[in-house]
This record gives C-alpha cells, structure tokens and sequence, in this order.
C-alpha cells in the first residue's frame, strides 16, 4: 500500500550505484587515423552515435554523429577522425556515484561520458540510456530480493526441521503508552504476513493481540508482556503482567462490563468489548487472575490449511454471535 | 464505490498524500468505539468517526480498513496522520455530522458493513 517510494528508491539509487554498474564495458574506440567514411561504417554496424578515440592507450578525443554530418555537408569525408573530433573532452570516474554522472550530462549537453579507472584508463562509456536501463535493472533486482526474502519467510518452517519449532515474538508493553500503543500487535501482524500467513488468521491475530495489548497498556500498574508464539499450525498469544489483577473473571467477561477511566472511554477504548473481542478472535482463550498478583491471557488461533471449498468455520464462531455493537 | 466518489458525496478533504483515488471500498461503518470496529470491520471498509486519536489509524490497521473519514470537519493531529502515512491509510477530513456523513453515503448507494451475525 505505499504510495510515494518509487521515486524515492530511484533518487536513492542514483546516489548508491557506482556508474560502473551501469556502464556499457565493451567500448568501440576508433584510432585518430581512422577516416570519417570508416567512421560512419563502424556506426552504422554497431549502432552506436558516437565513440572515444584513442591512441597508444590513451584517451585523445571524442567523436559523434554530428561530427560525421558536420564533415559530409564539407565533403570532407575522407578526412582523419583527428581533424574533426573534439578534444574537449568529459570523463567520469567508474567508481563515482551515477549521480556524477547525470550531472555531467546536465551541465555539458554531452550524448555519452567516457568512464575512467583511476589511473585514467579508459574503462567504459555512459549514455543516457545506460543510465535507464541500469536503474531498471537495480529496481528489479530489489524487487526480487525482497520477492526472495518474502519466500525465505514463508519457508522457515519447512527448511528449519525440529519436533516442534516455533518463533516467538515477545514485547515489552508500557502502562498508559496510550499512543505507541498497538505497535506490538502491528509487528506481529507484520510478520505473519511475512511468514505468508493467510489474511483471514492475519486479522484475527493482529485483532486479538490489539485488543490484549490494549488492555496492558490501560489496566496494568507496571504495564506487561505480549508474546506470540507462531508455529506452522497455531499461532498462540500470551499476555501476562503483575497487576492489579483482575476480582472477578466471570464479569470481566461480560460483554459491556468495563472498569476503564473515563480518559480511555473518550479515547474509543474502555466499553467493555475488549475481551468478547478477544474470544471472537480466538479458537480458544483462557485468562487467569489473581487480585494482588496478575493476570495472564492466553489466545490461541489455530491456522486451518486452506480449502477449496470456502467451509473454513471458526470453531468458536457460532456461540460467539450475540456480543457485537 | 471508489474512494474518489465517496470524498466527493461527503465533501471531503484528504489528509495524506499520494493516495490511491481509485481504491475500491467495498462496505461502510460508522463508529467511536474501537471496540465495535475490531468486531464489525471488514477488510476494504471505510471508517467513519469522530475520534482523530492515532488508535484510529491502529484499529484500522488491524482491521484491515480501507480508509478513514472524520466526521465534522474534525483535525488529527500529526502523530495520527504521520502513522496513517507510514500504513498507507488514506486519512479524510470531511464537514458534515456522523448522521448527515452515512445518510450521503447511503444515498449515494454505499453499502453497509453487515455484522458476521446477519451472515450465512
């Protein structure tokens, strides 16, 4: 759901790729003895609109197409490439940034930059469309290794092999961090989508540990811990904290029933939904408290496989119907 | 209903750049209590509310709304639309009262986000 990081990914990698990278590396050089009429030969054959000229290993000029039209509207064809190249000439360095590069281009009108080495060897040409189909390639590559690190995520459990393995995910959560609240529940979820859990368990998850997260951050003394335990089959949640602790389980349970203050009531948390929530959410749910002591809230989401069929029924559904709104 | 028609029933103002104007919005859902919106939402939902807190944007999130729509011309503040920025959770100030807000929507053929107990 981003919006904006294309553009941004491109300004980035302007400045991360080393114009080597990008680079045509077989460069066509002609000599400065070569004549005009050779020249538009080895253009036409390559296809190519200008070329570095060279002698004894060293870069002496450049020559384009313009040159070559500039020469036959003289009837100069005949003419060494030495007589009407440029010898102004602009290079960049292979290991400077692409950016260099774009800026050369802007400022001198150039059609291609010969790239150095170091020690001035001619090691590459750069063009316009180099640079394009370089960022092209860089972005699709960065697409693919998240594409890759996307698919390592999903096999984990297939490639790690154990009698039972299991990640587990635990957070510490603030009392009264009203604010950063719910940032545990957003990086659970975050992870079961990269571990390619199916949407539907997803939601269920993030909604149950939300609304248990919550609960830590409104009810607790010393706030608490938010654990998720993810394994192929099940997905558990655990959290617990060392009070006040809850008097009465029975009635905490209760659709409405709520001891929150009324700054989280105005806040459009505290109605007493939290833990009907929770169990809507869940395959099964058990919460333990003792006044003076703690509680602890254990969710489980068993992750069914996916069916053709669309009967994925929730065990829990069915009894659950009465308490919403 | 595209999100594009529905800024333009309820007059709305968006929040966030960058947004998606062609997003598809599948049902709406009015509401204050976060509670209710965790129970009824459904993915592809907009949310209409009066709170601007950034629990709006976190609910949303975990509930798999589309978009949010606040209600009489109410302003989150930045810490709200920043989180809705980094969620990718178009964010829309509009004028009009919760009632006046659903009754444009609904008029206009907006669907309502049934609860999971009128299904099947």
């Amino acid at each position: 759901m981003s919006q904006v990081p294309q553009i941004t990914r491109i300004q980035e990698l302007i400045y991360e790729l080393p114009i080597e990278r990008v680079m045509t590396k077989n460069v066509i050089t002609v000599s400065p003895d070569t004549t005009m009429s050779e020249l538009k030969e080895i253009l036409r054959i390559n296809r190519i609109s200008g070329t570095p000229v060279v002698e004894g290993g060293r870069l002496v000029g450049i020559i384009s197409i313009e040159d070559l039209i500039k020469a036959l509207e003289k009837g100069d064809i005949h003419a060494p490439v030495r007589e009407r190249m440029s010898t102004r000439i602009i290079t960049v360095q292979a290991n400077e940034s692409v950016v260099e590069a774009v800026k050369k281009f802007a400022q001198y009108k150039v059609g291609r930059l010969p790239v150095v080495n170091e020690h001035g060897d001619l090691v590459g040409i750069l063009t316009g469309g180099d640079i394009t189909r370089g960022l092209l390639e860089a972005i699709g590559l960065d697409y693919h290794a998240e594409e890759i690190s996307r698919y390592r995520a999903r096999h984990i459990f297939e490639d790690i092999v154990s009698d039972q393995t299991g990640l587990i995910l635990r957070y510490h959560i603030k009392p009264r961090d009203f604010t950063g609240g719910g940032s545990a529940s957003s990086k659970i979820k975050r992870a079961l989508d990269r571990l390619g859990a199916p949407p539907l368990i997803q939601r269920r998850v993030a909604i149950a540990a939300y609304e248990a997260e919550m609960n830590l951050i409104i009810h607790t003394d010393n706030g608490g811990e938010l654990i998720a335990e993810i394994q192929p089959e099940v997905i558990r949640i655990v959290a617990t904290d060392n009070g006040p602790g809850i008097a009465d389980i029975e009635q905490a349970m209760q659709p409405g029933f709520s001891t929150a203050p009324n700054w989280i009531r105005e806040l459009g948390f505290g109605a007493g939904m939290g833990l009907a929530n929770i169990k809507k959410c869940s395959d099964s749910m058990k919460l333990e408290s003792q006044v003076g002591v703690g509680t602890r809230l254990e969710i489980v989401i068993r992750i069914q496989p996916v069916m053709s069929s669309g009967n994925a029924t929730r065990p829990s559904e069915g009894q659950e119907k009465q308490e919403t709104s | 209903m595209k999100l594009r028609d529905i800024i333009r029933v309820v007059e709305g103002k968006v929040l966030t750049e960058g947004v998606n104007l062609d997003m598809e919005i599948s049902c709406a859902a009015g509401a204050d209590l976060m509670s209710d919106v965790l129970a009824f939402a459904k993915p592809n939902a907009l949310l209409l509310t009066g709170l601007v807190n950034p629990q709006v944007v976190r609910t949303a999130e975990m509930a798999d709304i589309a978009a949010i729509v606040f209600v009489r011309g109410k302003m989150p503040g930045p810490e709200t639309i920043a989180l809705a920025k980094e969620k990718g959770i178009p964010l829309i100030a509009a004028p009009y009262t919760m009632f006046e807000m659903c009754g444009r929507l609904y008029e206009a053929g907006m669907a309502s986000c049934d609860l999971d107990t009128k299904q099947e």
